[in-house]
Formats: structure tokens, C-alpha cells, sequence
């Protein structure tokens, strides 16, 4: 074989192991999502949404677990993205260039890939314990610290985007710096500013470890952020684990109706930020 | 003129109120990570006082006797997290050379997307698929043959044994690569998608083909770019907690099969801590300190190389 020919063969299998790999990982996405579809299809049914989570052996639905889920969710965000927004605002506004705003933004970036576990055990020490029970608030909080960083990286990405023309426009018609930063800067980098916000929400929708300890469970149904409070994640985790029928039923039902909700908040901050670059 | 400075003034209080609360929030950030690391290492003193620092090697872990170590859930988040790497740094660079190299235009855009959603479907919902569908999948096609021709080589045959029953460290190790993939492959793609196109050009235009384009041109030029990838990946798989805790069985035993039932750090933590209280509580939360400084010094790695992926690229353009 002539080195020439050599050189072709080379690079035709590794172009074909590419290849392969590339639809080997799709394959594994549709088999996740064709499992999930299948399993969840069979178990979600209107009692799902009706009823709360019923004890070993017996039939129910999912409904506290789905209220907690998205109330834990809402306060979390809630909590989370004024942090966010005013921390990214102080990165790209007021110390671009400063030594401090690179130690913050390193800092962010640990916390962005801090292991979510780790973030429970915080919580729960810093307020679970304190406290003597678990709750929905110390669940909120958990997601919260979890929602910060993400809103912090977008919104000062989103915001260095806005061109200095537009600062310099509005300064020299007299408006005093946060006018021009609240007024013009934020409104032109509001889409992708949303976009982040939807991120951090799909990121915590899914998010199981911070709520082990934090706000646990609640086999009742719950509106009170004082107590422990049921959500999906943590449901579909003991569910899944134990060995009756009905139980493992509800969790392929739970983890349809949660991978949906990521996904659908996932697809629809892309089609936010693609529409907002035409 | 009392009127013309009564606006101004009123636009500088503002101005100095809305800084403040920018700075403090953004300091609140350091002091998030600061009393982070400092309640975790109030709360696991008690651990270390009565371990010392043996409690970092030691591979006792029984409720029992009181008696704590770290040894095996460092070792088996090491362990699978290194499985987990070996398998999705190549793939993940297969995956980013067919999206930037191979292919048509028309392509690539759902196949960026499907990958993304790959790593947005929540880590509870992998563990669920590992511990019902891919793990007695995997016990009985892949792990078999594992046993019988790399069990068989000597010295490293040792570590493909165990019993079928797909719950592992092996197992969890591949759980991680499919969860890691779409996060390594997407900085790959980023990276090689810096690379001038001259210099591709330019080696296409004396006769080489895309293989040594791409592994003689945009790898060695993307480099630590991409080191820093798989170290960002590496930091996920480390911390990862529901896909693991799933399928690695949660056993304290240490042993040199990869088949054999193991657990993390993580998984330590989500199965014990809630009936965990005194010794206990705080030697668990010592391994999760433990777990945060191990992420810590992965991710600072993995930001000086792209940092210096970005310095390279200044010089050069």
C-alpha cells in the first residue's frame, strides 16, 4: 500500500468513527426520550393531576408534588434574579476592568459548577438546622444559590453586548447613569437578559440533590413554605427506588411531565434569543 | 438656578444608591462562596478532630463502630468519574470533528440542537433510564463480554470482574460519559470553530486530509481550549449526585473490580445524610467539603487553560 494510499484509508475510518459516534449519541437521546415517552405516556391520566401522592400500594396522582415543585421553582427564581441581575449589572457597568470583577466573575464560575449536593448540605446547615425542620423555604433558597450564578454570567454577557454609543447617547441628553442603565441598556438587552432567566428556571426545574435536604418531602398536600413540601424531583427519586408498582408508575409519569417542562423552557429561550438577533 | 441643581443632585444620589446595591450584590457573591467554605468547615471540624487528617485515607466507614474515612468514596468518585472521561473526551471530539468538519451546512444546526437538549434532560431522569434500562441492558450484552476477553488479559483483567448485575461503578462511570458528552463536545465546537480559516485552508490547499487537518491543524491550535473542556466536564462528573446514586449500588467497598458495587461522594451524601446525626452528620459533611475543593481545583484548572487559549488567540490576530 502506498503512503498515499495509506493517508486516505486513515482518514476514511476515522471520518466513519465520527460519524458513528455522532449517531451513537443520538441514539442515546432517542432511547432516553423514546423510554420516557412510552413509560410516562402509559402512566400520566387526569388522576395524576387530581390527586396527591398516596401511601405504598395504593393508587394516586402527583398534584402536591407538582404545586411544589412549582412553587419551590417560582421562589427560587424569585430570590435568585435580582441577585443576579444587579451583581452581572455591577460586572459589565461599574467594574469592567476592575481586579475585583475578576475575582467575582472566577468566583461565579465556581459556584456555577459547584456540585449541587454541596449546596444542600449548605442550606441545610445554614437554615435547615437552625431552624429544627426542613422546608420549603430552605428549598427555595437552595435553587436560589443555584439561579444566581447563571443570571449573573448572562446578564453581564447580555449587557457587554450593548454597544457604548447608546450609554454615550443617552449620558449626553443629561440622563444620570442608572437612567441610562435601567432605561436604555437594560431595555436593549432585555431578551437575552429573559433568556438567562429561562435557563436558570429550566436548570433548577430538574434539580434534585439541593432539595434532599432542604425541603425533603411531604406526602400531603402543602401550600406553606414553613413545612416540609413535596416536588417532583425528590418524588420521583424515592418513588423509583422503592419496590412497588404504582409508585415506580408515578415516577415515569413525574419524570415525563419534569424532562417536558426542561425542555419546553430550553427550546423556547433559544427561539427567544434567535428571534432577537434578526 | 436652585432648579437647574436639584435635578442633578437628585440623578447623583441615585446614581450612588444604585452602584452600592450593584457592588453589594455583587460582593454578596464572594461572601456566598466565602460562607460556603466556612460553615462546611465549621460542621465537619468534629470529623476531622477525631480522625485527623487520616480521615482523608482511611477506608473504614461504619456507623456502627463511629469509626470514618473518605478513602472509598473519594476513590470511587475518582474511579468513575476517570471512566467517565476516558469514554467522552474521544467521543465528544468525534462528535464536535462531524459537526464543524464533516457535515453539509443543512446538518448541522438540528445536530447542535439534539446534543444540547442531551444535556439539558434532568440528571435524575438519567439515573432513572441507567437503573431501569441500561444497566440490566449492559449486564447482559456488554459486560459478559468485557469479562471474557478483557477479564482475560493479564494484570489489568483484574478489573473487568464482577457479579452480572449491571449495578457498578463501570456502569456509572458510562451513566456520566453519556451526561458529560454534550458539554465537552459543545466547548470543542466552540474552540474549533475559532480556528482561523487560513490556516485550515491552507492545509487542505498542500494536500492533507480532513484527519490531518483536523488532528495536526485545529487540535494542536485549539489545545488548551480543549483541555479546558474536558476539565469543565470532568468538574460535572465529580459532582454529579441522581445519576450515580442510582446505579452504583452504594456499597463501602472498596475493591479492584469495576463491576463490583461502589459509591461517590455525592451518593454517600444523598443516601445517608438525612439519618445521619452527630460523628456521622460531620464526617459526611467533611466529604462533601472534600468534594467542593476537588471541583474547586478542577475548575480553576480548566479556567487557566482557556484563559490562555484566549491570551494565544490575542497574540496571534
Amino acid at each position: 500500500m502506498t503512503r498515499y494510499q495509506r493517508r486516505k484509508l486513515v482518514n476514511a475510518i476515522n471520518m466513519t468513527a465520527s460519524l458513528v459516534v455522532t449517531l451513537i449519541g443520538l441514539g442515546f437521546l432517542a432511547w432516553i426520550l423514546g423510554i420516557l415517552v412510552m413509560k410516562g405516556g402509559q402512566h400520566v391520566n387526569w388522576s395524576v393531576f387530581t390527586e396527591i401522592t398516596p401511601g405504598p400500594g395504593t393508587s394516586g396522582g402527583l398534584i402536591n408534588a407538582i404545586i411544589g415543585s412549582l412553587l419551590l421553582t417560582l421562589f427560587g427564581v424569585l430570590i435568585g434574579t435580582p441577585v443576579g441581575v444587579m451583581a452581572g449589572t455591577y460586572l459589565s457597568e461599574f467594574g469592567r476592568h476592575s481586579r475585583l470583577s475578576s475575582a467575582i466573575r472566577f468566583i461565579n464560575d465556581v459556584l456555577l459548577s459547584a456540585p449541587s449536593i454541596v449546596i444542600g448540605v449548605f442550606v441545610y446547615v445554614i437554615l435547615v438546622e437552625p431552624m429544627g425542620h426542613f422546608s420549603g423555604w430552605a428549598g427555595a433558597v437552595a435553587l436560589a444559590i443555584i439561579v444566581i450564578p447563571v443570571v449573573v454570567r448572562t446578564t453581564e454577557t447580555m449587557l457587554t453586548l450593548v454597544p457604548v454609543q447608546m450609554r454615550e447617547a443617552a449620558a449626553a441628553l443629561g440622563a444620570p447613569r442608572h437612567v441610562v442603565i435601567t432605561k436604555v441598556v437594560y431595555k436593549a438587552a432585555m431578551s437575552g437578559m429573559v433568556t438567562g432567566v429561562i435557563l436558570a428556571t429550566a436548570r433548577i426545574a430538574g434539580e434534585t440533590a439541593p432539595l434532599l435536604f432542604t425541603a425533603l418531602n411531604n406526602q400531603f398536600w402543602t401550600t406553606n413554605m414553613n413545612e416540609p413540601m413535596a416536588n417532583l424531583p425528590v418524588v420521583i427519586f424515592q418513588y423509583s427506588m422503592s419496590p412497588y408498582d404504582d409508585w415506580i408508575n408515578l415516577a415515569w409519569a413525574g419524570a415525563l411531565l419534569i424532562t417536558l417542562s426542561v425542555l419546553i423552557l430550553n427550546i423556547s429561550a433559544r427561539l427567544l434569543l434567535r428571534g432577537s438577533r434578526h | 438656578m436652585s432648579g437647574s441643581n436639584t435635578l442633578p443632585a437628585r440623578g447623583r444620589w441615585g446614581d450612588r444608591l444604585f452602584q452600592g446595591v450593584a457592588l453589594g450584590f455583587a460582593l454578596l457573591v464572594l461572601v456566598l462562596l466565602a460562607s460556603i467554605i466556612l460553615m462546611l468547615l465549621i460542621k465537619a471540624m468534629p470529623a476531622f478532630e477525631a480522625f485527623g487528617i487520616g480521615f482523608l485515607w482511611s477506608a473504614e466507614w461504619n456507623p456502627v463502630t463511629h469509626q470514618y474515612g473518605a478513602l472509598i468514596a473519594v476513590v470511587g468518585t475518582l474511579v468513575s468519574s476517570l471512566i467517565a472521561i476516558a469514554i467522552a473526551v474521544p467521543v465528544s471530539f468525534g462528535i464536535a470533528l462531524f459537526i464543524t468538519m464533516l457535515a453539509p451546512q443543512w446538518l448541522r444546526r438540528p445536530v447542535v440542537t439534539a446534543i444540547e437538549l442531551l444535556a439539558a434532560i434532568p440528571s435524575i431522569i438519567y439515573g432513572m433510564w441507567g437503573l431501569f434500562y441500561f444497566a440490566p441492558w449492559f449486564a447482559d450484552t456488554m459486560q459478559p463480554w468485557m469479562t471474557t476477553y478483557l477479564g482475560a488479559i493479564p494484570y489489568i483483567g483484574a478489573l473487568f470482574q464482577g457479579p452480572p448485575i449491571g449495578i457498578s461503578v463501570m456502569t456509572a462511570g458510562i451513566v456520566l460519559a453519556i451526561m458529560i458528552i454534550p458539554f465537552i463536545a459543545s466547548v470543542m465546537r466552540d474552540v474549533f470553530e475559532v480556528v482561523p480559516k487560513a490556516l485550515t485552508e491552507s492545509a487542505f490547499a498542500m494536500g492533507a486530509t480532513t484527519w490531518e487537518v483536523a488532528w495536526k491543524v485545529v487540535l494542536p491550535y485549539t489545545r488548551t481550549g480543549v483541555i479546558g473542556g474536558v476539565m469543565l466536564g470532568l468538574g460535572r462528573a465529580l459532582g454529579e449526585t441522581m445519576a450515580v446514586t442510582f446505579v452504583i449500588g452504594n456499597a463501602h467497598n472498596l475493591s479492584l473490580g469495576l463491576f463490583e458495587p461502589g459509591t461517590t461522594i455525592a451518593s454517600t451524601l444523598a443516601n445517608e445524610f438525612n439519618e445521619a446525626g452527630g460523628l456521622q452528620l460531620s464526617s459526611l459533611i467533611a466529604l462533601g467539603l472534600v468534594l467542593f475543593m476537588v471541583t474547586f481545583v478542577v475548575l480553576g484548572l480548566s479556567k487557566l487553560m482557556l484563559l490562555r487559549l484566549g491570551a494565544q488567540e490575542g497574540k496571534r490576530t
